[in-house]
C-alpha cells in the first residue's frame, strides 16, 4: 500500500549562531526517511516503511569551505497519520534536538500523508490498527470484544557496541542509536498490529513496549499488549447532527484523498471492523506462525539451564499442579478453534469495563535469572558491519535455534504464570506486566499479573464458558464480586482462611486481597486509601557469569518472601486488607540485590477487618526485654489507631461472629514461616498463606526482625491534605478538581562505605525513598489538598555503589470540602461510576462539535482578554515575532515531496535583519497579522498536559491522535559546564518533555495522557567530565475538552475557522 | 550516603516566588537555604532543612535555565522547554528586571561601559546589595540600551516590545537609557536628595519635549540623523535656547517680566518680598542654564544646575511648594506679554518641561 508523504518546512526560529564571525547561521533542511536519501528521483514509499521509519529532518548550517555543520535533528513518528481517524496534518514547531546539543531552536514543519488505499495486495504493513498506552478501554470507545494477549521481540545488536563505535563520533552513535531503536519499535508496532488484524481486532490496549539494553550481545526491543476490537462510542450525528457536521468536515475536507473518512461518524452503530478491514480469515491463519509465537507443546521448566531460578515448589507444588489439571481438563472439554492463538490468557489491562471482571484471585508472578551469551552469528555480523542499512533483523528470519531464546525464555515465564493462575482456580491474568533487570551478562525476567475469571461476554471465543457458566449463574451483587473466591473452598490449593463476604454473605472471601489492577469502579471501599511501598536491599558477592547467576537465585526467593513479609505488615499497620496495583520490581547490580514493590492499599468492604500486628520475643524469661517488647506493641497498636484515624477506616460494626482463628501460638507461627521462606518463592503462594491469620505476628528473634519492626515505624505519613497512591484514582476521592502536574523526580546516592550490611544498606535505601517522597511532598505544597497518583518508582543501580530511583507521578488537586463526604455517599458514586457509560453517549454530541476547539492553542477570548488587560505586553510580543517568522516563511515556503528526496536548501536570515524585513514586506501591519495568524499564532506556546492516569480531571477525551513513543539519547563532554549531572539530567529530562509536547501539538493534541518513563539509563564519568543518559517515553497524544467549556462551545465555533489544519487545507490545494 | 544528582522536573515548571527572589538578590544556594530557614518555612511544612536545600537547588537550576531565555523575554514566551503558564512568564520577567533604588541611583547617568561595571564591587559594598545582584541590573540596563539604542520610535514602546515589560518597568527603563545615553550627572553630593523617581519623572518629560521624536512629525528625509528620535536631545533645539538669553540679557525686558510677575503675584505668594528680592537671580539662573545647553558638558550638568540656581537658593528663603509651582506658572506665563520676545513656542518648550521638573525636584 504506498503512500505519498508531504513535507514542509515552514519556518525556523532560536537557531544557534553557528558562525562565531558573523553571527549567524546559514541553516538549510534535509528531509528524508533514510539516513542514506536513495539517489532515485522516484522511489515508491510502502506504508510498511512509513510504519518502519520515522521521519527525519534534519538542520544544518552551510559552510562553504568546509563540511556542513549539523545543528540537530528532529524525528517525526507519521504512525498517526497512518489510521483513518487519528491526526490527519502533522503542523507545527518542533525542538532540533541534538545528541550533543540538547535542543537548539526550533523548525515548523507541516508533515501529511496520502495513502493510495486501493492496492491491498500483501498485507504487510499494519495501517489501521491504533495503539493505546492506556491500561484500560480508552475513554471515547466502547470494547466490542476483547481478543487477548499480543507479544513480540525484535533483536538487534547494540551499535553502541558495534566496531565502528570505535572510529566514529559520539554523535554519529547516538543518532545510529536512536534511529535504530525508532526503526526497530516501529518495527514491533507493525508485527503487532498484524497480529491484531490476524484476531480480527482492531486495535491495541495496554500497550508496553519495552527496550533491554543487553550490552555486548545486543539489543531487544519487545512489546505486550491487549488485542481488542473497539467501537468508536456511537456518533453525534443523531443527536445533534446540524451542530457536529461542520466542525468535523472543516478538519476532514481538505484532507479526504483518502476513500473512507471517518465512516463512523455517519453510522453510529457499525463496528469499525467491518468497514476498514477486509480479510479472509484464512490468510489471517497463514500467518499463524509468524516470529515469536512458541508453541504451547514445550514444557517450560526443563531445558533452560542457564541459571533458572529454583521454581520448584515442595509440596506447595503438588497442589498446584492438581488444580492445574482439574482446570486444563474443564478447558480441554471444548475444543475451540481459536485455541492455539490464545495460548496465554494475559490481559495487559489494569481497568475493565464493568462487568468483565467476575473474581480475583490474587498476584501470580514468576521470575527467571538468565545468562546473556552473544550469539556470532556470521549472518548477523554480514549484515551489521554495513552501518549505513539499518536491515532490522528479525531473529526468526535467521535459521538458527539461538535467536529464539529470548523468546523461549519469555514462553517460559508466561507458562509459567498462567500455570499459577490456573492453580488459583482462574482461567485468566489481568494487570499482566513483564520486566527485566539486567546487569552485566545476568538478567533477571520477571513477570506478574493478578489471576482473574472473567466474564465470556467480552471474549471472542468460548475458551471460559464451561467453567464459568455455574458461576455465573449466581447472582452476585455488585461491589463484592470480584473479591470472592475463584478457587473451589473444599479443594483449595493452599491453606487459606476464609470467611463469608462481608458485603453479601453469601461468598466467600479471603482476609487479604492483593492484585496489580485498579480498583474496580464499583468495588466498595471504606475510607480512603495509601501508598505502601516494601523496600529492601540485600549485598551479595561480586562474581562472574554462571557462579553470579546461581547467587541471584539463591537470594530471590528469600527477597520475594521479604517483600511480602513488609508489604503484608504495612497493610496490617494501616488497618487495610487489600492491595492493589502492586508492582514488585527486583534489580540486580554488581554487588547487590534491590527489591521494591509498590501497591495502593485499601480497606474493601467486603473482606474481614484485618487484625492487629502481635509482636513476641523469642526469650521472654528477659524483663527489660519484655518490657521492650510491650512498648514496641503499644506504639504499633497506637499507629494503627492512627492510621485507621487517617485514611477514616471506620468500617461498620460486625455484629454477626467473626469466623477468626484465634492468634496462633508464637512458636508454632515461626516454624511456619521459616518452612515458606525456604520452600517458595511466589508471592501468591505466601500471600494466601499469610493470609491465613486474622492478627499478624512478629517474632524479633533476631536483628532483621527488629529492623523491620523499626522500619514499620518510620514510615512517615503524608503530610496532612496530601495522600498517595500508585493507582489511576485514589480510592475514597472522587472529586477532582483540575489542576494537574506531572513530574518526574531523580535521585542518585552513593553508598559511602565500602563494606556495607544488609541492615545500613535498607536503612539507606529506606532513607532514599522517604527523603524523595518528603521532597515531592514539599515541592507539591501550593497544590494542597493534593493527591500524588500512579506515583511509580523505579530503582536501578547503574554502578558498584550507585542507587538510582526514579519517580514519575501527577499530582491532582481535589476539593476538600466534597471530599469529606464522600464516606458516607460512597456507594451511590460508586454506582453513579458504574453507569457513566450511559452518561457518556449524552454528553457526548456536545463534545464533538466542539472537536477543533482545544486544538486551538488558545480561546481566543482569552487572548483578547490578555491583550486587553495588558495591551502593552503581549500585543508587543505579537508584533516581535510575527516579523521574524515571517521572514522565514517567505523564503521558504514550498512544498518538499519525500519522494523525490529532495533536500532543500533553505537560507535564514539573520536575525539583525527583522527590522528592515518589517519595513520591506509589502504587506501592511494589518494584514501581516491576518495572514501569520494560522500557522504561527502561538505566539504564546499552547499548553500541553501531561499524565500518567489515562483520564484527565474534569475534562474529557474526544479523540485519541496515536501513540507517542520517543526515544532520546543525550551525552556531554562537559559535564561541569552543564551544570554537573543534576543540571545535565535537569535539562535533559525538560527537553524530553518539551519534545513530546511539541509532537503532540502538532498532532493537534492539548494532553498525552498514559504517560510513562519507562527508561532512564544514566551513566557518568566525572573524571572524564562526560555523562550520558538515554530516555524511553510513552503515551497518547490526545485532544481533550474541559467540561465546563463545554456548555459554551456553540458560541466558540467560529474560532474553529482559525484553526492551523484548515487553512494548511488551503495551500496544499 | 551522599546525594550525587537530585532533581525535579514538572511538565509545567514550579516557581517560588520566595526563592526566585532569593535568586534574583544574588544569594549563594547555602544563604537562600538559611534565609528559608530564618523564615520558618520549616515549621509550617514539617520539612527537613535537606528537603529545603535539596528544593532551593532545583529551583536554581531551574532559574539558571531560565536566564538564558530572560535576557530576551520574546524567547521565553516562545521557547518549548519550559511550560510556564503565561501569568508566571509575565512575573518572572517583572522580577527579573526589576531593579533597587540604591543601586539605580548609583548608576544613573552613568556610561553604561566595562569601567562602570568595574565598580560595582564598591556599589555592593556601598548599597549592600549583593554584587550577583548588581551585575544583574546593570547587566539589563545594559542589554536594554544595546537593543533600543539604535531604533527609531518610541523608547517606552520598543523596550516594551522588546522585553515585554510592564508600562510601569518600562518608563524606568527609558529613564535610565536616556540618563545613560546624555550622561547627566547624578551623582553629586547636591543631587544625593533626589530619588530615582525625581529623576524618572524628568527624563520623562525631556523625552517628551526636548528630544527629536517630540516634534511629533515624521522625518521627512529618513536617512537624516532622526535615527535615535527619542535617546537625544534636539540638538537644534538646545541650539536655539540661546535665543532666550535676551530676557536677562535685556535689562528692560528682564524689568517688565520682573514687574509682570510681581502684580500678578502681589498678595497671593507668602514669600513675595523672597520672590521680588530674588527675582532677578532666579530668573538669571533659569535663562543662563538653557543658554548653557548647547555645550554637552553643560547637559550632563543640567540637574546640578538647576539645583544650584533654583531650588537651593528658593529652599534656603524657605518657599512653600505651592509658592514655587504659582512663581514658575507666573514667570513662565508673563513672558507671553512681553511684546519684544519673539521666542514664544522656544520658551513655552523650554519653560514647560523645566517648571514640571523643578516642582519634582523642589523638596527636601
Amino acid at each position: 500500500m504506498p503512500g505519498k508523504l508531504k513535507v514542509k518546512i515552514v519556518a525556523g526560529r532560536h537557531l544557534p549562531v553557528m558562525d562565531r564571525a558573523s553571527d549567524l547561521t546559514d541553516a538549510f533542511v534535509e528531509v528524508g526517511a533514510r539516513s542514506c536519501p536513495s539517489k532515485h528521483r522516484e522511489r515508491q514509499v510502502d506504508d510498511e516503511d512509513l510504519q518502519d521509519e520515522p521521519l527525519q529532518i534534519t538542520v544544518l548550517d552551510h559552510d562553504t569551505y568546509s563540511a556542513n555543520d549539523a545543528i540537530g535533528k528532529v524525528y517525526i513518528d507519521i504512525d498517526p497519520l497512518l489510521y483513518s481517524e487519528a491526526a490527519t496534518v502533522i503542523s507545527g514547531w518542533f525542538p532540533i534536538y541534538d545528541t550533543i546539543h540538547g535542543i537548539r531552536g526550533e523548525i515548523n514543519v507541516v508533515v501529511k500523508v496520502d495513502l493510495f488505499n486501493d492496492l491491498n495486495r500483501f498485507r504487510q504493513s499494519s495501517c489501521g490498527v491504533k495503539f493505546f498506552c492506556t491500561t484500560s478501554i480508552p475513554k471515547c470507545y466502547r470494547a466490542v470484544i476483547i481478543h487477548g494477549f499480543v507479544e513480540e521481540l525484535v533483536v538487534n545488536e547494540d551499535p553502541e557496541y558495534q566496531w565502528i563505535d570505535r572510529i566514529r563520533t559520539p554523535r554519529a552513535s547516538n543518532e545510529a542509536r536512536q534511529r535504530l531503536i525508532s526503526l526497530m519499535s516501529g518495527e514491533l508496532q507493525r508485527k503487532i498490529g498484524l497480529k491484531v488484524l490476524e484476531m480480527r481486532g482492531n486495535a491495541v490496549v495496554g500497550y508496553l513496549q519495552c527496550f533491554d539494553l543487553e550490552g555486548e550481545s545486543g539489543l531487544v526491543v519487545r512489546a505486550i499488549g491487549t488485542a481488542c476490537t473497539l467501537d468508536k462510542l456511537s456518533s453525534p450525528a443523531t443527536f445533534l447532527p446540524a451542530c457536529s457536521s461542520p466542525s468535523k468536515d472543516m478538519k476532514e475536507i481538505p484532507f479526504n484523498e483518502d476513500p473512507n473518512p471517518n465512516t463512523h461518524s455517519s453510522g453510529p452503530s457499525t463496528p469499525l471492523k467491518n468497514q476498514t478491514y477486509s480479510f479472509s480469515p484464512s490468510k489471517s491463519y497463514s500467518r499463524q506462525s509468524s516470529s515469536s509465537d512458541t508453541d504451547l507443546s514445550l514444557t517450560p521448566k526443563t531445558g533452560m539451564g542457564s541459571g533458572s531460578a529454583g521454581k520448584e515448589g515442595g509440596p506447595f507444588k503438588a497442589l498446584l499442579r492438581q488444580q492445574t489439571q482439574s482446570a486444563l481438563e474443564q478447558r480441554g472439554g471444548s475444543p475451540h478453534r481459536f485455541c492455539r492463538r490464545r495460548e496465554f490468557p494475559f490481559f495487559t489491562l489494569t481497568a475493565f469495563p464493568p462487568g468483565f471482571l467476575v473474581h480475583v484471585g490474587g498476584v501470580v508472578s514468576a521470575r527467571s535469572v538468565k545468562l546473556l551469551d552473544r550469539i556470532h552469528n556470521p549472518a548477523f555480523v554480514g549484515i551489521m558491519g554495513n552501518t549505513r542499512s539499518y536491515k532490522l533483523l528479525d531473529w526468526n528470519s535467521f535459521n538458527s535455534d539461538e535467536p529464539e531464546t529470548r523468546d523461549a525464555w519469555w514462553a517460559e515465564i508466561r507458562q509459567e504464570i498462567k500455570s499459577h493462575a490456573k492453580a488459583l482456580g482462574c482461567h485468566a491474568v489481568v494487570g499482566y506486566s513483564e520486566s527485566t533487570s539486567i546487569c552485566e551478562e545476568v538478567c533477571i525476567l520477571s513477570a506478574s499479573g493478578t489471576a482473574a475469571v472473567l466474564n465470556p461476554r467480552f471474549l471472542q471465543d468460548g475458551t471460559v464458558e464451561g467453567c464459568l457458566e455455574q458461576r455465573l449463574e449466581e447472582n452476585l451483587p455488585t461491589g463484592c464480586g470480584f473479591c470472592h473466591i475463584p478457587y473451589d473452598e473444599l479443594n483449595m490449593p493452599f491453606p487459606a482462611h476464609l470467611t463469608y463476604c462481608y458485603n453479601c454473605r453469601k461468598q466467600k472471601v479471603p482476609d487479604v486481597l492483593f492484585t496489580t489492577i485498579d480498583l474496580p469502579t464499583d468495588a466498595t471501599v471504606i475510607g480512603k486509601g495509601c501508598l505502601i511501598q516494601a523496600r529492601l536491599c540485600r549485598l551479595k558477592k561480586k562474581a562472574q557469569a554462571e557462579a553470579n547467576a546461581t547467587a541471584i537465585s539463591n537470594l530471590l526467593p528469600f527477597m520475594e518472601y521479604e517483600v511480602h513479609t513488609q508489604l503484608m505488615n504495612k497493610l496490617k499497620l494501616k488497618g487495610m486488607n487489600a492491595l492493589f496495583g502492586l508492582r514488585i520490581q527486583i534489580t540486580v547490580g554488581e554487588n547487590m540485590l534491590m527489591g521494591l514493590a509498590s501497591a495502593t492499599g485499601v480497606y474493601l468492604a467486603a473482606l474481614p477487618t484485618p487484625g492487629g500486628i502481635q509482636i513476641a520475643g523469642k526469650t521472654p524469661n528477659d524483663g527489660s526485654y519484655e518490657q521492650h517488647i510491650s512498648h514496641m506493641q503499644k506504639k504499633i497498636n497506637d499507629t494503627i489507631a492512627k492510621n485507621k484515624e487517617l485514611y477514616e477506616i471506620n468500617p461498620p460494626e460486625i455484629s454477626e461472629e467473626i469466623i477468626g482463628s484465634p492468634i496462633p501460638e508464637p512458636r508454632q507461627r515461626s516454624r511456619l514461616l521459616r518452612s515458606q521462606s525456604e520452600s517458595s518463592d511466589e508471592v501468591t503462594e505466601l500471600d494466601l498463606s499469610h493470609g491465613k491469620k486474622d492478627a499478624f505476628v512478629l517474632e524479633i528473634d533476631d536483628t532483621d526482625a527488629m529492623e523491620d519492626v523499626h522500619s514499620l515505624l518510620t514510615d512517615v505519613p503524608p503530610p496532612s491534605g496530601f495522600y498517595s497512591c500508585n493507582t489511576e484514582i485514589m480510592p475514597g476521592i472522587n472529586n477532582w478538581t483540575s489542576e494537574i502536574q506531572m513530574f518526574t523526580s531523580v535521585r542518585v546516592i552513593r553508598l559511602s562505605s565500602l563494606n556495607l550490611t544488609n541492615q545500613a544498606l535498607n536503612k539507606n535505601f529506606n532513607d532514599l525513598c522517604e527523603n524523595l517522597l518528603k521532597s515531592l511532598y514539599f515541592k507539591l505544597r501550593s497544590m494542597i489538598p493534593c493527591c500524588l497518583c500512579h506515583v511509580n518508582f523505579t530503582v536501578s543501580l547503574p554502578e558498584d555503589e550507585l542507587i538510582q530511583v526514579t519517580v514519575t507521578a501527577v499530582a491532582i488537586t481535589f476539593d476538600k470540602n466534597q471530599a469529606l463526604q464522600t464516606t458516607k455517599t460512597h456507594v451511590e458514586k460508586s454506582l453513579q461510576r458504574a453507569s457513566t457509560d450511559n452518561e457518556e453517549l449524552l454528553q457526548f454530541p456536545l463534545e464533538l462539535c466542539s472537536d477543533s476547539l482545544p486544538s486551538h492553542p488558545f480561546p481566543p477570548a482569552k487572548e483578547h482578554l490578555e491583550s486587553a488587560s495588558s495591551n502593552s505586553g503581549i500585543p508587543a510580543a505579537q508584533r516581535a515575532t510575527s516579523v521574524d517568522y515571517s521572514s522565514f516563511a517567505d523564503r521558504c515556503s514550498s512544498w518538499i515531496e519525500l519522494i523525490k528526496l529532495k533536500a532543500q536548501t533553505i537560507r535564514r536570515g539573520s536575525i539583525k535583519t527583522t527590522v528592515t524585513v518589517e519595513k520591506a514586506s509589502p504587506m501592511g501591519e494589518g494584514n501581516f497579522r491576518n495572514r501569520s495568524a494560522p500557522p504561527c499564532a502561538n505566539s504564546t506556546v499552547g499548553v500541553v498536559k501531561m499524565t500518567p492516569l489515562s483520564f484527565i480531571p474534569g475534562a474529557k477525551i474526544t479523540k485519541y491522535l496515536g501513540i507517542i513513543n520517543m526515544f532520546f539519547i543525550r551525552e556531554t563532554t562537559s559535564l561541569r559546564e552543564e551544570g554537573g549531572v543534576s543540571g545535565f539530567l535537569h535539562a535533559f529530562i525538560a527537553e524530553v518533555f518539551a519534545m513530546v509536547r511539541a509532537h503532540v501539538a502538532a498532532l493537534g493534541g492539548n494532553a498525552v495522557v498514559s504517560y510513562i518513563m519507562k527508561q532512564c539509563v544514566f551513566m557518568e564519568n566525572p573524571n572524564k567530565n562526560q555523562a550520558q543518559c538515554l530516555i524511553n517515553v510513552s503515551g497518547d497524544a490526545v485532544v481533550f475538552v474541559r467540561e465546563s467549556d463545554l456548555e459554551v462551545v456553540p458560541t466558540q465555533q467560529p474560532a474553529a475557522n482559525c484553526h492551523p489544519s484548515c487553512t494548511e487545507g488551503e495551500v496544499t490545494t | 550516603m551522599t546525594s550525587e544528582l537530585d532533581i525535579f522536573v514538572g511538565n509545567t515548571t514550579l516557581i517560588d516566588e520566595d526563592v526566585y527572589r532569593l535568586w534574583l538578590d544574588g544569594y549563594s544556594v547555602s544563604d537562600a537555604v538559611a534565609l528559608r530557614v530564618r523564615s520558618g518555612i520549616l515549621e509550617q511544612t514539617g520539612a527537613t532543612a535537606a528537603v529545603l536545600q535539596s528544593d532551593t537547588m532545583d529551583h536554581y537550576r531551574t532559574f539558571h535555565m531560565l536566564e538564558r531565555l530572560l535576557h530576551a523575554p520574546p524567547k521565553l514566551l516562545h521557547q518549548l522547554i519550559f511550560q510556564i503558564p503565561p501569568s508566571r512568564q509575565a512575573l518572572l520577567i517583572e522580577r527579573y528586571y526589576a531593579f533597587d533604588e540604591a543601586f539605580v541611583r548609583e548608576v544613573l547617568g552613568k556610561k553604561l561601559s566595562k569601567g562602570t561595571k568595574k565598580d560595582l564591587d564598591d556599589i555592593s559594598t556601598k548599597t549592600g546589595i549583593t554584587l550577583k545582584s548588581c551585575r544583574r541590573q546593570f547587566d539589563n540596563f545594559k542589554r536594554v540600551f544595546k537593543v533600543v539604542e539604535e531604533m527609531r520610535g518610541s523608547l517606552v514602546d520598543n523596550i516594551q516590545q522588546h522585553f515585554l515589560l510592564s508600562d510601569r518597568l518600562a518608563r524606568d527603563y527609558a529613564a535610565i537609557v536616556f540618563f545613560a545615553n546624555n550622561r547627566f550627572e547624578t551623582g553629586k553630593k547636591k543631587l544625593q536628595y533626589l530619588s530615582f523617581g525625581d529623576f524618572a519623572f524628568c527624563a520623562e518629560l525631556m523625552i517628551q519635549n526636548w528630544t527629536l521624536g517630540a516634534v511629533g512629525e515624521a522625518p521627512t528625509d529618513p536617512d537624516s540623523q532622526m535615527d535615535d528620535m527619542d535617546m537625544d536631545l534636539d540638538k537644534e533645539f538646545l541650539q536655539d535656547l540661546k535665543e532666550l538669553k535676551v530676557l536677562v540679557a535685556d535689562k528692560d525686558l528682564l524689568d517688565l517680566h520682573k514687574s509682570l510677575v510681581c502684580t500678578a503675584l502681589r498678595g497671593k505668594l507668602g514669600v513675595f518680598s523672597e520672590m521680588e528680592a530674588n527675582f532677578k537671580n532666579l530668573s538669571r539662573g533659569l535663562v543662563n542654564v538653557a543658554a548653557k545647553l548647547t555645550h554637552n558638558k553643560d547637559v550632563r550638568d543640567l540637574f546640578v544646575d538647576l539645583v544650584e540656581k533654583f531650588v537651593e537658593p528658593c529652599r534656603s528663603d524657605h518657599w512653600p511648594l505651592n509658592d514655587v509651582r504659582l512663581f514658575l506658572n507666573q514667570y513662565s506665563a508673563s513672558v507671553h506679554s512681553l511684546d519684544g520676545f519673539r521666542h514664544q513656542a522656544l520658551w513655552d518648550r523650554y519653560m514647560g518641561t523645566l517648571r514640571g521638573c523643578l516642582l519634582r525636584l523642589y523638596h527636601d
